[in-house]
């Protein structure tokens, strides 16, 4: 443990001198040049908190034959914004059923509880969730587990024969699509 | 020799390495201070720098893009010559690294190394311990696999719950809304440039301080610091017996250094690299993510604990730790080190390291995880449908057929999510059984829209034979008859 002081400058230094005015003048310019870097990075990492609802768009889940009434399938659609190396992440699964009214429902995949892959079980009428046992009834709703709700749906309308969800946001907790 | 020596001298004038030696690797410290136990932080240093060396070729490969990086990770491993023996040795040295670092914190924690006047080495410390947790999560993440997508999908539900900040934290972290590319390349710059240069810039810090402040005596029991003297003493006693750093004091460290290299060496030429599990596609869905095994214990919490606790444990409790873990110097004020006199410390540790320990044996069997293709994988053994009748056999197969086996196992095969079906007789009555299945309840659904009252008779009447055979099955008291379930009781 050593102890240091700062030596004094020799005597002839003036106290305030065209010296003491460069070095508050390069503080500031400095302190404004870091502001034009900084601002703009700051900027550029939080864009990102901000694309949800923009990036969300109407997109194709298959024809409507490709949905029986009275079925749950798995389906899966092309994620609306996608950068060309986004390879398979972009595909994102959700399940559809086709109620026997011939209305749907299109759930996420993700579990309410902690985001993984629920499957379906058409003998039970069942979606269980591989992590930590949660069970949700054929019309999403919470059976049973550790999830807090029933399963997210996406919104969906009909198009030209086609079934369509407004996707490309992951639901969870905060924003349940 | 003289040309030798007159070489040396001549860089020596130059870069005044003796200086720098005196005041470095040849300070002196406590002859105590060489003690056997503190050799946990040079082998973290060690585990670092072969980190460094092996992630900085792995780089020369891996693309971090989600359309390549698993398929690079391959090549690493099959094309590349050497590239598994890399990156068994990166993995392996993680493992050790985040298991050294941890047996670090605990040796200075017990032995009181954190007192005065080594509070912010402490801190320090305590940085450069998440910043290697955040290394091993973020390296496993960019490995890139299934497990690392749905882990990071966990990651984000489980940020998605923080109140009002919840959606902003999980775009951050993601780099979008969903999982993809961006957030691919967000947790690569994390691995390599940002906590790397944080650990680095902390590294620096805690070695200064480490310099400066001395290295902590060997904790005397009855022996109390005292803040007034504690320079003076330490002074003196390096006067009185104090040994360099290097080479007197340092020999341990490089004697254990090199059983852990060895050790990283075999583990991973003979165990070699971890293994991606398929790639991150997210319509594979047949998939059940496992984290590494340092991240199981808290797996394990978030699967054992009380669903409403879940929010509360996320937003208040990490944090809580956390401060916690920095505060710990002005949190424990007393004067003595020894652990004998602390009590306290020393419960703390072993009620700490048994419930990690617990929690990551049971994140490693993972009971709470139904067993996904139980009901089509294992069938109702010979011994529960032999002798039975058509009605109870139906029941057997209705067991089967409507998944009830991935949650419940039968004599130990099956899930583990519900109890054992094997002997529920004895448990519930007929009735009860009945009004389980229909009704579900605990951590069970409800079967009623999907079982026709013939089929909860046909499985009520296979449940009801589950019972050794030597004992009767439970029957309720207040109908003598024994109420067999589906059938109106005679009057
Ligand atoms: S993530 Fe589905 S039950 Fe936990």
């Amino acid at each position: 443990m050593e102890e240091h002081e700062h030596e004094a400058l020799p005597p002839a230094v003036p106290p305030v001198s065209r010296r003491d005015f460069l070095f508050r003048l390069g503080l500031v310019l400095n302190t404004v040049a870091a502001a034009f870097v900084g601002i703009p990075v700051l900027g550029y990492i939080a864009s990102s908190m901000f694309k949800g609802k923009a990036q969300q768009a109407w997109v194709a889940l298959g024809n409507l034959d490709s949905f029986p009434t009275g079925q749950t399938r798995l389906a899966s659609y092309r994620n609306p914004f996608t950068t060309p190396w986004d390879g398979a992440t972009a595909d994102v699964p959700c399940w559809v059923r086709r109620k026997p009214d011939g209305d749907f429902q299109v759930f996420a995949i993700n579990c309410t509880h902690l985001g993984c892959p629920v499957r379906w079980f058409p003998q039970s009428g069942l979606f269980m969730c591989p992590c930590h046992g949660g069970v949700y009834y054929e019309d999403g709703s919470r059976a049973s587990g550790p999830p807090p709700r029933g399963l997210y749906q996406y919104e969906f309308r009909v198009r030209g024969g086609h079934l369509e969800v407004r996707g490309g946001e992951t639901p969870n907790l905060s924003e349940a699509v | 020799m003289n040309r030798l020596r007159a070489l040396g001298k001549w860089f020596d004038d130059r870069l005044a390495l003796g200086r720098l030696y005196d005041h470095t690797l040849g300070h002196r410290i406590p002859l105590s201070s060489a003690s056997a136990w503190y050799v946990f932080g040079s082998a973290t240093l060690l585990c670092l720098i072969i980190q460094l060396v092996t992630g900085i070729c792995l780089a020369l490969v891996y693309v971090p893009a989600p359309d390549q990086a698993y398929a690079s990770i391959e090549y690493l491993d099959y094309v590349q010559p050497l590239g598994w023996y890399l990156r068994a040795l990166h993995y392996w040295g993680s493992n050790f690294m985040v298991a050294l670092v941890t047996i670090h914190l605990i040796q200075v924690f017990l032995f009181g190394a954190y007192k005065y006047p080594r509070e912010l080495t402490w801190m320090v410390g305590s940085g450069l311990f998440l910043a290697t947790l955040g290394m091993a999560f973020t390296g496993q993440t960019i490995r890139f696999d299934q497990d690392a997508y749905w882990g990071v999908e966990i990651i984000v539900s489980i940020l998605g719950r923080l109140p009002l900040v919840g959606e902003y934290a999980t775009h951050l972290l993601q780099g979008g809304p969903i999982v993809g590319s961006e957030t691919l390349s967000r947790f690569f710059a994390l691995h390599v440039f940002v906590i790397p240069g944080l650990l680095i810039g902390l590294l620096v810090v805690h070695i200064r301080l480490v310099l400066v402040l001395g290295i902590s005596e060997y904790p005397e029991a009855g022996k109390p610091l005292d803040k007034e003297t504690y320079a003076e003493d330490y002074e003196a006693t390096v006067a009185r017996s104090g040994i360099r750093l290097m080479p007197e004091g340092g020999g341990k460290d490089l004697v254990f250094s090199a059983l852990i290299l060895t050790a990283i060496i075999l583990c991973a030429a003979f165990i070699g690299p971890k293994i991606p599990n398929g790639p991150a596609d997210p319509s594979l869905i047949h998939t059940v993510p496992r984290p590494d095994f340092y991240f199981l214990s808290l797996f394990a919490a978030f699967a054992l604990m009380p669903p409403y606790l879940e929010g509360f444990v996320i937003v208040y409790l990490m944090p809580l730790a956390v401060v916690l873990l920095f505060a710990v110097p002005f949190l424990s004020r007393g004067a003595e080190r020894h652990p004998s006199r602390r009590p306290g410390a020393v419960v703390l540790v072993v009620l700490v390291g048994v419930s990690l320990v617990t929690l990551a044996y049971e994140g490693v069997l993972s009971p709470w995880s139904p067993e996904m293709d139980a009901w089509s994988g294992q069938p109702v053994q010979p011994q529960f449908v032999e002798g039975r009748s058509p009605l109870e056999h139906v029941g057997a197969t209705l067991l089967q057929a409507k998944q009830c086996r991935n949650c419940h196992a039968l004599d130990g095969k099956g899930g583990k999510r519900g109890p054992d079906l094997a002997g529920v007789a004895m448990r519930l009555t007929p009735d009860q059984l009945v009004r389980q299945v229909l009704q579900g309840g605990g951590n069970m659904p409800a079967y009623g829209k999907h079982l026709a009252p013939h089929e909860v008779s046909a499985l009520v009447a296979f449940l009801e034979t589950l019972h050794p055979a030597n004992a009767a099955p439970a029957r309720n008291s207040a109908q003598p008859s024994g109420g067999v379930a589906g059938q109106p009781d005679k009057p």
